[in-house]
């Protein structure tokens, strides 16, 4: 059982850091809930891995608490945290057989015999790695390696939290999906926490219960994968997940109207004057952006329409601002003049990019 | 269909083939040459069949004593020097820095026995370990421990094996360093979540790394150490008696000392055999292993 509670944690990689821009991390609290399935998502250089370290306790965090169910872990090293971590590349001892491989940190901490082997076996059995348990780890294919490393950490009774860095990253395309299943299939099945690092928004949104997303070092929002397509809490959330990513645009908002390049349209939420020099911005996506006949709605010139199989997305301008909508199967576009119709629950206001909470009606 | 056959193209491979033979292999058949015959000066030479061999193989002649004395004792310091150099060199190796500034300060320090001329070597001992003035020599006895390599057996060989570890133990972590150096991240966080104890992560990480190189280091510090001349010559003469009389020592003293041509070339091919048979013993002992793992 973990409950792993981070208490106003941060890093920097600096001796000593004189601004924000020094941290690898900034201050941050969190609580990851025993049981729960997260993935950490954001690009590359955000921070995921360093965060990740710091759990396992491969870093110690220059700032800040680390708990695992109340206890204090922070200054902890890896060998005495019952937690196991999967690496980009995968890690298989070459000189051993993929028994030893997934017996090596059970004889580590002190078993022998027939508990050794009994768990081996069952591990093996759940990753279907019975048939190579003889074999060497030299020569067998990425996703066996993946498979052992992983092995390697279910096999430990004591575990109670695997963290994923990126694992699929060196897997072929038609395995990912395998081995994707396989986790999720392990998480039902094992009660176990589980963190998965990743920059690829479909891994992160099928696998997690729980996605957090990450961006320069600081967490931008966490929630559940239909919340981060719905209310981005931020325009990067907005950007970095969704493809095509939301559209922002500069405006100006009083009340329930935002004004863009010039055009006024309709918020389902009244926002108070923001001041303070901030800037403010909409975002809607292009899901709820509809391309309509001219004259329907905000007019906008068409630059181009891509045809994305199940749906049509119109790159169009609004007053000089380029956007991205979805075309409506029954529309046929001739000419560059349209327009636009929002969906005005899904238009959200930012403030230096973070959202602003409108008062419902 | 049949490749066009082009005879031209040896004429391409001529100019290796000339210039091999006139470095190598004509010298190596005068070698040769000279140990089938006998030769009292004047130029004239006579035949002798495999008559030096036949002494110098032969224990009981002097030839032959003289040769085997001077075998064992080869033997006995490549083995001493390798049991000493290999360990030591991976320990070294295994507590260089890893990043930072003191890398190139370290590979600086390391490389600089290295890059002595071995006389030179053999110089600086030679000075370094006399009782009267050298530094070594003197403190060692001022300790109360008597040391001297002018007459004493032991002191002389104590110091040779003490110069050559000092002068080649570089080389071998060098390379253990190398063999180090691509081991990625990776493996030793994996190895810290796994719960390996230090001795763990050598045995499983890092010596499987290492392996190749070993077996280069093994190989070059047999030939060398088996071939060694200068640094013994320079310190101690081949003495004290004959004490420190390696092959290579002999046979300079068997050429160019007596003169005797036709034994010195007997001597120099058995030699060059012997060199090469262990190598190649040594390679694939050490190759079967490595397949072995597999």
């Amino acid at each position: 059982m973990a409950r792993i509670e981070l208490r106003n944690l941060a890093h920097s990689y600096a001796a000593n850091p004189a601004g924000p821009q020094d941290y690898a991390l900034k201050p941050m609290d969190h609580v990851w809930e025993q049981g729960g399935a997260y993935a950490l998502l954001g690009p590359s250089g955000c921070g995921k891995t360093t965060l990740l370290n710091i759990i396992s306790g491969l870093l110690v965090p220059s700032e800040g608490r680390v708990l695992f169910d109340g206890r204090d872990m922070t200054e902890l090293p890896t060998q005495a945290r019952n937690i196991a971590q999967v690496f980009q590349f995968p890690v298989v001892y070459d000189t051993m057989t993929v028994y030893e491989n997934l017996a090596f940190p059970l004889r580590n901490r002190g078993l022998r015999g027939r508990d050794v082997d009994a768990r081996v076996r069952e591990i093996a059995d759940l990753l279907d790695l019975t048939p190579d348990l003889n074999r060497r780890g030299r020569g067998l294919t990425a996703d066996a390696k993946q498979k052992i490393s992983l092995g390697r950490g279910l096999v430990r009774p004591d575990v109670a939290a695997i963290l994923f860095d990126e694992p699929l990253t060196v897997i072929d395309p038609h395995l990912k999906w395998e081995l994707r299943s396989k986790l999720k299939a392990l998480h039902r099945a094992l009660d176990l926490t589980m963190i998965y690092v990743t920059h690829d928004q479909t891994e992160a949104l099928t696998f997690a219960d729980t996605v957090v997303v990450m961006h320069d070092g600081a967490v931008v929002q966490i929630g559940r994968p239909d919340e981060l397509f719905e209310r981005p809490a931020h325009t990067f959330v907005g950007h970095f997940i969704g493809s095509p990513g939301m559209n922002v645009l500069p405006a100006e908002v009083a009340g329930r109207r935002a004004v863009v390049g010039g055009h006024a349209l309709a918020l389902a939420r009244g926002y108070p004057r923001i001041g303070g020099g901030a800037r403010v911005e909409i975002g809607v996506r292009p899901e709820f952006a509809m391309l309509a006949p001219a004259g329907a709605g905000l007019p906008v010139r068409v630059r181009r329409i891509d045809d994305l199989g199940r749906v049509r997305i119109a790159k169009v301008e609004l007053a000089g601002l380029p956007l991205a909508a979805t075309v409506p199967e029954t529309l046929s576009v001739a000419g560059e003049e349209a327009s636009l119709l929002f969906d005005p629950a899904m238009v959200h206001v930012y403030a230096d990019g973070h959202l602003v909470e409108g008062e419902a009606a | 269909m049949d490749k066009p056959v082009n005879q031209g193209a040896w004429l391409l491979v001529l100019p290796v083939l000339l210039i091999v033979a006139f470095s190598a292999i004509v010298p190596l058949m005068t070698v040769v040459n000279y140990s089938v015959q006998d030769t009292f000066g004047n130029n004239q030479f006579f035949w002798n069949g495999i008559g030096w061999y036949q002494e110098l193989l032969d224990p009981t002649t002097d030839l032959g004593g003289r040769f085997f004395d001077a075998l064992w004792r080869n033997l006995l310091f490549s083995a001493l020097i390798l049991a000493i150099e290999v360990p030591l060199g991976i320990a070294v190796a295994l507590s260089m820095p890893r990043e930072g500034w003191r890398v190139a300060a370290t590979l600086v320090l390391m490389a600089l026995p290295l890059l002595i001329p071995w006389n030179v070597v053999g110089t600086i001992w030679q000075i370094f370990a006399r009782e009267d003035i050298g530094l070594l020599g003197w403190a060692v006895n001022r300790l109360g421990i008597p040391y001297n390599y002018t007459a004493d057996p032991l002191s002389a060989w104590v110091t040779i094996i003490a110069m050559d570890v000092w002068h080649w133990t570089s080389l071998v972590a060098l390379l253990c360093y190398a063999g180090l150096r691509s081991i990625p991240d990776a493996f030793y966080q994996a190895a810290r979540i796994d719960g390996a104890s230090r001795w763990a992560i050598f045995r499983n990480i890092q010596l499987p790394k290492m392996h190749r190189v070993l077996l280069i280091a093994v190989l070059l510090r047999f030939m060398d150490s088996f071939m060694i001349y200068t640094e013994p010559f320079v310190v101690t003469g081949g003495g004290p008696g004959n004490s420190t009389t390696f092959v290579s020592i002999d046979l300079v003293k068997l050429a160019l000392g007596q003169f005797d041509l036709g034994k010195a070339a007997a001597l120099s091919i058995v030699y060059n055999l012997i060199i090469l048979a262990v190598c190649w013993v040594f390679y694939t002992v050490m190759t079967r292993m490595d397949s072995g793992r597999n």
